[in-house]
């Protein structure tokens, strides 16, 4: 899809809705570079989220609308949870069809894909909660991996099970109490990062989404590297403030203090030696392009 | 936007023509051909235009789902391949439509139990998934033999069901299934269930059509609802997501939409009866006892009529082909002159009688039998058996039966 094809009709132009005129006029579908910097210029591909206020998961949905380097050509895979309660608002396709099967669908999405679009770039993503990605999608979660399906999983790690209420979850540390963890957590947290990189991944990540350039940085690479490679990860830490005891004001500050070295989200990543390869080639030609319109602004000043 | 019927007469990259179906079906020569049931369903799908197919073992549909494979390897099928589980590859068939694809996948018993969340989904989401149904048995301990218990656990997901007696019905109803499932007013998947190992596993001289014709492809922007493929304006479906609403516009949207489902599903029967000649086929329902049944049941059903006829008593047939769309109106006509009405049935809960007598005025004309199940064969002499007893009759008791 380009952006010709969400132009609206003359006549029908002011009964449109005005986010949608928005969309028309100022979005940034088909354009090069886009990144989070374009959020508060452009229109962005989420309109409005029903989440909680200062959801640090809502900053992690706006940095990854605006950060995907091909969203006229992107089709999102959603689960049950929280996250379900956004993909409404999002101006890219998204499906949403049952809890844990997320990466099931975008396997049969993807290979769909292939056979209509032979040729064409047609990306996939598939952005779940941790209970749908570690705890009732696990199999189909590593399935697709060992399968080498050529598409990014997000998993929005919010320790629980949020959306209803705040369960015991896979992904929630050893030791905390929650409810289905009368007693505190039994186990330890699962070591889905380093699982998926034993089971195919060419490209994972491990971070919070304190920092709007990383969450860029990362998203851009998985998305490049499920393209042309195999199947990657990003597990983002986006805590639910409701449930851990902490005030709006107070998500980013989390992130930051679970962040630091020797906490459980000190940036971790894994990169395959083709993935490598591939993200060196992307580096050295967007250097290459970058060089070559500031030598161009500078004939044009000239 | 492609348009089907230009490219009627085209080639596709195995050379076959695409042809427009109502000729393929009904006036092309047809090729004798001796087959089992899963080599038919095979040669149903060589010529079907399938994009994706889906596989995962379970017997007794394996044989089948493997065989399709041998056609994605000679380049008839986009693409395929083997799920990790029912619910994973009913799921990967829903994506897979999502994105515009024509899906088929097969499955059986245990498997169709195991993949039962996504079956409403599939006709909620509006995916024309074609879904193949070799019935075996869903009991513990451990079983694989035939039995159609499963077959009422789909009445109600939204989907269209049929019930194939022979492999020729098979043969047939797999393409003209494709049909009637995406028409734009009906987009509903359909489960085509046959009796395991009785059609699956058994050789039967199947009428093939030509195998250089092939079904137009499907076109997925007939859909009533969007193609998650970004070829389309993506529109923002709601301010508010209606799952975490209560109130009565959240219903309301819940409400109308499982109406529409159902509502497809009624539109559907014109186009069946169209295609399949009916959603029922009959044979003597004058007379004062008739037989109604699906599946393979009607094919004993038929036998026993014949020995019934040699001693005098003469009995009609109604062979119940779709299941969803429910011939109500067809079947009340069919027993309006009987005086007793048989089921026979391949399970033990009597499913089929039970909508039968939910259907017909003065149910108690209903005999909910004979029943076997488990995998027990149904000869046609407990059938005659059954209904000399409720005419009263003299019979032989069958060893076995506990009669």
């Amino acid at each position: 899809m380009s952006k010709e094809r969400i132009q609206i009709s003359e006549a029908l132009y002011d009964i449109m809705p005005s986010d949608y005129q928005d969309l028309v006029k100022s979005a940034t579908y088909g354009k090069e570079d886009r990144g989070w910097k374009d959020i508060g210029t452009s229109k962005e591909l989420i309109e409005q989220h029903s989440l909680c206020a200062g959801c640090p998961e809502s900053m992690a949905f706006r940095y990854i609308l605006a950060s995907l380097p091909n969203p006229e050509d992107t089709v999102m895979v959603g689960s049950t949870g929280c996250t379900s309660l956004v993909f409404p608002m999002v101006a890219v396709h998204n499906i949403h069809s049952l809890f844990g099967n997320q990466n099931a669908i975008a396997s049969g999405l993807k290979r769909a894909l292939g056979v209509r679009f032979p040729g064409r770039v047609k990306d996939v993503v598939v952005l779940a909660g941790d209970g749908a990605t570690v705890d009732i999608g696990l199999d189909m979660t590593l399935q697709a991996w060992f399968r080498q399906e050529k598409f990014t999983t997000i998993c929005f790690d919010n320790e629980l099970y949020a959306n209803t209420g705040g369960q015991e979850s896979g992904l929630m540390q050893k030791g905390f109490v929650a409810k289905m963890a009368p007693v505190g957590k039994l186990f330890d947290k699962v070591r889905l990062p380093e699982i998926a990189r034993e089971s195919g991944c060419h490209y994972v990540v491990n971070c919070t989404v304190s920092k709007p350039s990383l969450v860029e940085k990362v998203i851009r690479n998985a998305v490049h590297v499920a393209r042309e490679i195999g199947p990657t990860y990003l597990q983002l830490y986006t805590p639910c403030i409701l449930e851990i005891g902490k005030n709006s004001m107070e998500g980013l500050q989390e992130m930051r203090d679970s962040e630091k070295p020797t906490e459980r989200f000190a940036y971790k990543e894994y990169i395959s030696e083709p993935a490598k390869q591939l993200l060196a080639e992307l580096a050295a030609k967007d250097k290459e392009r970058k060089a070559a319109a500031k030598q161009l602004a500078g004939q044009a000043s000239a | 936007m492609a348009d089907t019927h230009s490219i009627i007469g085209t080639k596709n990259k195995k050379g076959q023509t695409y042809t427009d179906t109502w000729k393929m079906m009904n006036e092309a020569p047809r090729t004798p051909s001796f087959y089992t049931g899963s080599e038919v369903i095979k040669e149903a799908i060589r010529r079907a235009s399938c994009d994706v197919m889906i596989a995962y073992p379970i017997t007794p549909q394996s044989e089948a789902a493997a065989l399709i494979g041998e056609l994605f390897a000679e380049g008839y099928i986009g693409d395929y391949f083997r799920g990790e589980s029912e619910f994973a590859v009913m799921s990967q068939c829903a994506g897979a439509a999502f994105g515009g694809a024509r899906v088929f996948t097969t499955t059986a018993g245990p498997g169709t139990m195991r993949a039962m969340e996504n079956f409403p989904m599939w006709s909620g989401a509006r995916l024309p998934i074609q879904m193949i149904v070799t019935c075996r048995g869903i009991n513990s301990p451990l079983s694989i033999q035939p039995d159609t218990l499963e077959i009422a656990y789909l009445l109600n997901t939204g989907m269209l069901v049929w019930h194939a007696e022979t492999a020729q019905d098979f043969f047939d109803w797999i393409l003209k299934g494709y049909i009637v499932s995406e028409e734009p007013d009906v987009h509903l998947p359909l489960a085509l269930c046959c009796d395991g190992f009785f059609v699956t596993h058994t050789k039967d001289v199947v009428n093939l059509t030509p195998a250089d014709m092939c079904l137009p492809p499907y076109d997925p922007y007939r859909s009533p609802v969007p193609c998650m493929d970004m070829e389309c304006p993506p529109v923002r479906m709601m301010r508010d997501p209606f799952v975490m609403k209560s109130n009565y516009i959240s219903y309301a949207t819940h409400a109308s939409w499982q109406q529409e489902i159902w509502a497809a599903v009624e539109r559907s029967r014109k186009h069946t009866i169209h295609w399949l000649n009916g959603l029922v086929d009959t044979e003597n329902t004058d007379a004062d006892i008739v037989i109604v049944a699906s599946g393979t049941a009607v094919s004993q059903g038929r036998e026993a009529i014949r020995m019934l006829e040699d001693e005098g008593v003469r009995c009609g047939l109604v062979k119940v082909k779709s299941l969803r769309p429910w011939p109500e109106e067809e079947i009340r006509q069919a027993t309006k002159n009987a005086k007793h009405i048989f089921v026979p049935e391949f399970n033990v809960t009597g499913w089929l009688a039970k909508e039968i007598r939910a259907t017909v005025p003065n149910s108690q004309r209903v005999h909910a039998g004979p029943h076997v199940c488990g995998g027990m064969t149904m000869p046609p002499e407990i059938i005659v058996s059954e209904i000399k007893t409720a005419l009263g009759m003299k019979t032989f008791s069958m060893a076995g039966r506990g009669s």
